[in-house]
């Protein structure tokens, strides 16, 4: 399925001068782009961590998920009433949510074992459907807050340190999105990556190897399911207020087409597909106010059509071009 | 008067006899010589996509103002951005419009939950957040969020008023509720059961709800029926209403019945849900149906008609929203003419809070406008009508 | 005992619109093996086509034939156009596709004819037959509309050439090239007929609904428990899956869990089908041969 390719084992001396080049070329937008637009960009990278997530369930594992929003719903819910019920510092919303996503994967992974492909891909669109309806329910409403949703309040810069709440919160999204990039580059490296790509590849010869397919299936929902989490609950005390309306059925569909659109089973793919999702909208509001979705969906299908190992493989093709004439 | 508001007040009039003398002119920004920026958020695409029509007819309504030369001389521009029901959206949309398009103010953006998400942002950057296009009764609270004002009848408003009106004529009625499972059903049944109040346990033998994305609530119809209630109170929205009152006289049920304001429409609702099955429902209004041919001859509705012709053509003469955009941008309009030259946002935010005695074209007869610095619901008073096959007619008198 | 009957006749009556729905989807899986989840916004675009040509004058019936053969040189379009080329990706292409479809059509329908909720006509009386009021004439109506194109489908597959082959094609399809059964046709094919039975399903569907561009997201969950829960290759599965699923939401939400879970029930539904017995109630189990 596309453009699966795994990270390569050591990075050459060459790029991890790029890398680090990068990071730093990533601490200076805050300082020179408005409030506004570094707000946006901190959902960038909140967006970024889930399909990171996804990626690792339906680019490197194979298994589709139309449902992922039910886990960004349950993170970003999660630091809500950590933060609003439970007077919780935000910066430790996000184990909990971590951890509370990583076990609703992981139960949730148990009976989708069963499911291939479209099937899964129901059921999991089923999730998302049902999952407004569900945030809504009486009995939760003392915890939810209902439709009115809760209201967060962003946190401020500690130590006194001279940057406002929304630089700040950009610094901390970035640090925990290279924690959690550096995270599923290692994992996705090692012995439980090759796993997961072999179950996506050829299962039945996989299981001939010892694989157990059960476990890594599901563990591999369950660590999607974290990734996503973390996503969600950075996404929620950027935007300060969770809903249940914030969370319908829309959503997974964007996160789905984020990974198609950056690149299967790539991790740059995630970061590419997350600026798609959050710049494209507007991008296509703009050229026509009356069908704003159906640009969308033009453009998610073309992509499907023209370069179906998503951006991340057509930089990659121009980047070896490049280098190939240099 | 507590001290607050007599200095308030006091304060008010000095300004009010300072005006005058006050011919400078003073701008916050998105205010200019030549034009005033609005910003606007509305559910464009989404589940709520329907509602996108009252966006649409204020742009309308502004682009005429422009082209009668303005306001005082300054051009309309609205900034409406789709947030497609989402309060993410609707936080990235507004602080786009804030920090971004630096608009003057935020006029009625669409959304419980929307204005919820955005409400202390707003208060905090001190930008009016204004005639919100919601009825949810937590938008009249100028103590803690003085920058935010709703427009409309509150929902609780009108939940008390049936609950009044059972009380008064129907006081051992057995009473079932059918209410949309969202933050208007809901607060609307709040209001209910707070104007019914000890009784509220006893009266209310039943209540259902149901979601906008419910193909069917026939289900609902029978349960409620069969708890062998007498008065039913419908709180819908349009399309859920004909379905319901068509439901109700199908299957032989025939309770006094009471329609919530925003399904009185006699073009969107009673006729898909039959004409003779909507004989004898009451509802309260504030605003003139435009399907009722009691306005035939009304010269409002008639300019509202010409409007609609000329500026708005493929909006939709049935549609109660319509009538709903059409006045809500009116009153912007009175309230930014009487800020005239200074075009501050406290201005705004002032003068919105001073509309007295303001009789709208398409609003009933003896409905008027009233806000003060305590009082940030426009609209409170309302008028109960019954159905007679034909027409909406008024009874009683206007309750505030 | 009257509320349950009625209750109950109202179950049958929603769920003959899953029923209706669920019937598309299963002749789509059967021409192509695949999960259509564009199927109801499919259906919903047939109607406002239906709705279009009555508003221009056109009868009912003649409308309704109209939009069935629309939709039919539609079905066959989509899958030939739009389809054909990524045939022999993986499933999440075509997945993506179908999401990208039902974006598409949502938005494009919502341009053309506004969100206004519009009534749409009905053919059948409205006053309810035999007087009772159980259950009105067009919901009857509708139920044999559906059990007509339900034994029509079944026909089809099951005496005629073209269904076999269309089977065929859909089971092993180097075999029936091999055969000689032009396997890209099949699959047009499939679209073509599955786009004409949602148009049905929507033509049904809107005067109980009206018709609006959402009408059809509400329906499309449980038409995909309903043919679930049937056995997605199987069209008797269906429309039994479609009636069951309509009962069971209306009991349950009547007599046991109230109205607030009912997108929940169905959820449950499809996952318990899925993982307990994913053929559905009437599917054959298919055993892949490693």
């Amino acid at each position: 399925m596309g453009a699966g390719n795994l990270p390569h084992a050591a990075l050459a001396p060459w790029k991890r001068v790029a890398v680090a080049a990068c990071l730093a070329a990533l601490c200076v937008p805050p300082f020179v782009l408005s409030n506004f637009s570094v707000f946006q960009l901190t959902l960038v990278i909140a967006y970024a961590v889930v399909l990171l997530g996804l990626n690792m369930l339906t680019g490197y594992n194979g298994q589709i998920s139309l449902g992922h929003g039910a886990f960004y719903a349950i993170g970003a819910y999660a630091a809500a009433i950590l933060m609003d019920h439970y007077a919780v510092p935000y910066w430790m919303t996000l184990p909990v949510a971590a951890a509370l996503c990583l076990a609703a994967g992981f139960l949730f992974g148990l009976p989708a074992l069963r499911l291939e492909g479209p099937y899964l891909a129901l059921a999991t669109f089923a999730l998302a459907v049902a999952l407004p309806q569900l945030l809504k329910y009486k009995a939760f409403e003392a915890w939810t807050g209902g439709v009115q949703g809760i209201t967060i309040v962003k946190p401020d810069a500690p130590l006194g340190l001279p940057v406002n709440a929304d630089q700040w919160l950009y610094f901390f999204a970035l640090a925990v999105a290279i924690l959690m990039f550096s995270l599923g580059r290692n994992l996705l490296r090692g012995r439980i990556g090759r796993a997961m790509v072999a179950v996506r590849d050829n299962p039945i010869a996989a299981e001939a190897m010892g694989i157990d397919i059960a476990l890594y299936k599901s563990l591999t929902f369950g660590v999607s399911a974290m990734f996503t989490g973390v996503g969600g609950a950075l996404g929620a005390i950027a935007v300060q207020f969770v809903a249940p309306d914030s969370f319908n059925a829309f959503l997974s569909i964007a996160f789905l087409v984020g990974i198609v659109v950056g690149g299967l089973g790539t991790l740059q793919g995630a970061v590419y597909g997350a600026i798609f999702i959050q710049f494209v909208p507007n991008i296509a509001d703009r050229i026509s106010r009356a069908a704003p979705w159906a640009i969308y969906g033009i453009m998610v299908i073309l992509f499907v059509y023209v370069a179906p190992g998503g951006v991340a493989s057509f930089v990659h093709y121009v980047s070896r071009r490049w280098r190939r004439k240099t | 008067m507590r001290l607050g508001t007599s200095f308030a007040s006091l304060a008010f009039a000095a300004a009010l006899a300072a005006a005058p003398a006050f011919a400078q002119k003073k701008y916050d920004p998105g205010a200019s010589d030549t034009e005033i920026k609005i910003g606007q958020t509305m559910p464009y695409s989404g589940p709520a996509s329907a509602y996108g029509t009252i966006g649409r007819i204020e742009a309308a309504y502004f682009k005429m103002v422009n082209e009668q030369g303005g306001i005082n001389g300054r051009k309309l521009t609205l900034i409406s951005l789709d947030d497609g029901y989402s309060p993410p959206r609707t936080v990235e949309a507004t602080r786009r419009l804030v920090e971004q398009d630096e608009v003057l103010f935020d006029f009625q953006p669409l959304g419980t939950a929307a204005n919820a998400a955005i409400r202390k942002y707003m208060n905090a950057k001190k930008v009016p957040q204004l005639f919100v296009a919601t009825g949810a009764t937590m938008w009249g609270d100028p103590k803690h969020y003085p920058w935010t004002m709703g427009w409309q009848p509150a929902y609780q408003t009108e939940g008390k008023i049936y609950a009044k009106d059972i009380l008064t004529n129907h006081p051992n009625a057995k009473v079932a509720v059918l209410y949309q499972n969202d933050d208007y059903g809901k607060d609307l049944l709040k209001g209910l059961k707070d104007g019914l109040g000890a009784k509220a346990s006893s009266l209310i033998v039943k209540e259902a709800s149901y979601e906008v994305t419910d193909p069917s609530i026939d289900s609902q119809i029978l349960s409620l029926k069969d708890s062998g209630a007498d008065v039913f109170v419908n709180i819908t929205t349009p399309k859920f209403a004909a379905l319901a009152i068509r439901k109700v006289y199908d299957s032989g049920w025939r309770p006094t019945q009471y329609l919530a304001n925003v399904s009185l429409s006699i073009g969107a609702v009673l006729t898909p849900a039959g004409l003779e099955k909507s004989a004898g429902l009451m509802t309260v209004a504030y605003l003139k149906d435009a399907t009722d041919t009691e306005w035939e001859n009304d010269p409002a509705m008639n300019d509202y008609r010409a409007f609609l012709k000329k500026y708005y053509p493929e909006g939709n003469l049935a549609d109660s929203s319509n009538v709903y955009g059409y006045s809500a941008a009116q009153t912007l309009v009175q309230v930014l003419k009487q800020c005239g030259d200074n075009l501050t946002r406290e201005n705004v935010m002032k003068q919105a809070a001073s509309l007295k005695h303001l009789q709208l074209p398409l609003a009933r007869p003896g409905i008027e406008i009233n806000t003060g610095p305590d009082d940030f619901f426009p609209f409170e008073a309302l008028q109960l009508q019954r159905f007679d096959g034909k027409h909406w007619v008024a009874f009683g008198k206007v309750i505030e | 005992m009257d509320t349950f009957l009625a209750q109950f006749l109202s179950g049958l009556a929603t769920g003959g619109v899953y029923a209706s729905l669920a019937l598309a989807l299963v002749m789509i899986h059967q021409a192509t093996r695949l999960v259509n989840f564009a199927q109801g916004e499919l259906a919903m675009f047939s109607t406002y086509i239906a709705w279009s040509l009555v508003n221009a004058g056109i009868p009912y019936w003649g409308a309704f034939a109209l939009t069935l053969a629309i939709s039919f040189a539609c079905g066959i379009a989509i899958e030939r156009v739009i389809l054909r080329p990524v045939e022999r990706g993986p499933v999440l292409s075509m997945v993506v596709i179908f999401i990208g479809l039902l974006v598409i059509l949502n938005s494009v329908a919502g341009w053309i004819y506004s969100y206004t909720v519009r009534p749409f006509p009905s053919p059948f009386p409205s006053e309810p037959l035999f007087g009772q009021h159980y259950i009105s004439s067009h919901d009857l109506g509708a139920i044999a509309v559906t059990l007509a194109v339900l034994v029509l489908v079944y026909a089809f597959f099951r005496f005629t050439p073209l269904g076999l082959a269309m089977r065929a094609a859909a089971q092993n399809p180097e075999s029936a090239r091999l055969v000689g059964i032009r396997v890209g046709w099949m699959r047009a094919l499939g679209w073509g007929l599955a786009t004409a039975i949602g148009a049905s399903a929507g033509m049904m569907v809107a005067p109980i609904v009206f018709l609006d561009p959402n009408m059809m997201s509400g329906v499309l969950l449980y038409a995909f428990a309903a043919a679930l829960l049937g056995g997605i290759d199987n069209p008797f599965g269906a429309v039994f899956g479609g009636f069951f699923v309509g009962v069971l939401e209306n009991l349950l939400g009547a007599y046991l869990i109230g109205q607030e879970l009912k997108l929940t029930v169905a959820l449950v539904v499809i996952i318990a089908v899925l993982v307990v017995k994913p053929s559905g109630l009437f599917g054959r189990t298919l055993v892949r041969r490693v």
